[in-house]
């Protein structure tokens, strides 16, 4: 009798432990956040929120007024020493390989700073410069106020960390919105290229 | 990253460890029998702990406040106090495998944490997944020359009046 109900414990308990490790790892796919970010994103597209940007120019427009136009984000800080460089030469790479015709009118490139207040209009030119990002189809924008800047990475799922040397530490990706003004896809920073060639299909 | 993994975490563990302790003997016999004896236990502090090796779970508990509260009640009930229930009933060699098991899944996460070729946590450095992966590797081997020393130091010294006894009972059987 108490042998089985031993049995019966542990076989419950199995079957519940391997329930659970399985639900919560997305069927042992997604181990980390950003794994399972990615998925999930290209499970359901995401809303956005409608907060204002300022771009190099200090033209202020919304994520929203790109509906009808797919569009690449990324998320930068232009004191970044490396991975922000990665992101600005993928975000070149996928410019040059999109067909220049598409540029601008179907599709855009958009780099967002979590730094709003070191990274004023003249670093977002600086660095729009340093890629050949020429500002109309491809922008260097802030958010105009602080207080947009927290619902803006959560909807996108960017965590920012101060790495203690004054510099940030941030997850990076190639985020690809669709023309319904959803987030769509997020991309691995090192496939540029793929991005490049599956998005110019799409045009 | 260490405060959190290597010492919230345990310490967590701990206070459900010493929360079966403090249970009267009664209802720590119930809560066994319930549970259907040791092996679903320490199944139950096996999988819970895994849970918590996830860094997508370490991450869900630095954002989300539900994840928190989730971690701070698991970790107790799900994984200290079965361990406590199990760990009477279990004889050496048992104590041995749960040990020996913990000592190799910290071990190889360690491992991972150390030679990931990126973040595995969005809510730390690079630096600090580093560190705290040799600390794991560390703790690791030491839990397990813990172990292994205790294997080699003999029990406790029998007690001066159970001599005393066995000496009357063998000169009674010789008289």
């Amino acid at each position: 009798m108490k042998f089985r109900r031993s049995v019966v414990a542990a076989a419950l308990v199995i079957l519940l432990g391997c329930g659970v490790l399985w639900w919560s790892t997305d069927g042992l796919t997604a181990f980390t956040a950003e794994t399972a970010r990615r998925a999930d994103v290209l499970r359901s597209p995401r809303r956005l929120p409608p907060v204002v940007l300022e771009d190099q120019d200090g033209r202020a427009f919304r994520l929203q007024d790109y509906q009808g136009q797919l569009l690449a984000v990324e998320f930068i800080y232009t004191r970044c020493p490396t991975l922000c460089r990665s992101l600005g030469m993928a975000f070149r790479q996928i410019r040059d390989r999109v067909p220049q015709q598409a540029l601008g009118r179907d599709f855009a490139l958009l780099s967002i700073s979590f730094d709003p207040d070191r990274d004023d209009r003249t670093s977002l030119k600086a660095y729009g410069r340093a890629y050949g990002a020429d500002g109309t189809r491809w922008r260097i924008a802030r958010v105009r106020s602080a207080a947009d800047l927290k619902p803006l990475l959560e909807a996108f799922g960017i965590i920012v960390i101060a790495d203690g040397q004054g510099g940030f530490e941030h997850n990076a990706a190639i985020h690809l919105v669709g023309r319904d003004g959803r987030l769509a896809e997020i991309s691995d920073l090192d496939e540029a290229v793929p991005f490049a060639t599956s998005l110019a299909a799409s045009l | 990253m260490t405060g959190h993994m290597l010492v919230q975490i345990p310490l967590l563990a701990a206070i459900g460890i010493l929360a079966c302790r403090l249970l009267p003997a009664r209802w720590q016999g119930a809560l066994l029998v319930a549970a259907g004896g040791a092996i679903p236990c320490v199944l139950l502090a096996v999988f819970a702990s895994s849970y918590w090796m996830l860094p997508r779970a370490l991450d869900a508990a630095l954002t989300n406040p539900l994840a928190e509260a989730v971690k701070f009640t698991s970790l107790p009930v799900l994984v200290g106090l079965p361990l406590a229930l199990a760990w009477k009933q279990f004889s050496a060699i048992g104590r041995g495998l749960v040990l020996t098991n913990y000592s190799s899944m910290l071990a190889v996460l360690g491992w991972l944490y150390i030679a990931a070729p990126m973040r595995v946590c969005n809510g730390y450095l690079v630096g600090q997944q580093v560190g705290v992966g040799w600390l794991m590797v560390e703790l690791a081997v030491l839990i397990f020359a813990g172990w292994l020393a205790t294997l080699f130091v003999g029990g406790a010294p029998v007690a001066v009046d159970k001599v005393d006894k066995l000496d009357q009972s063998q000169r009674a059987s010789r008289t």
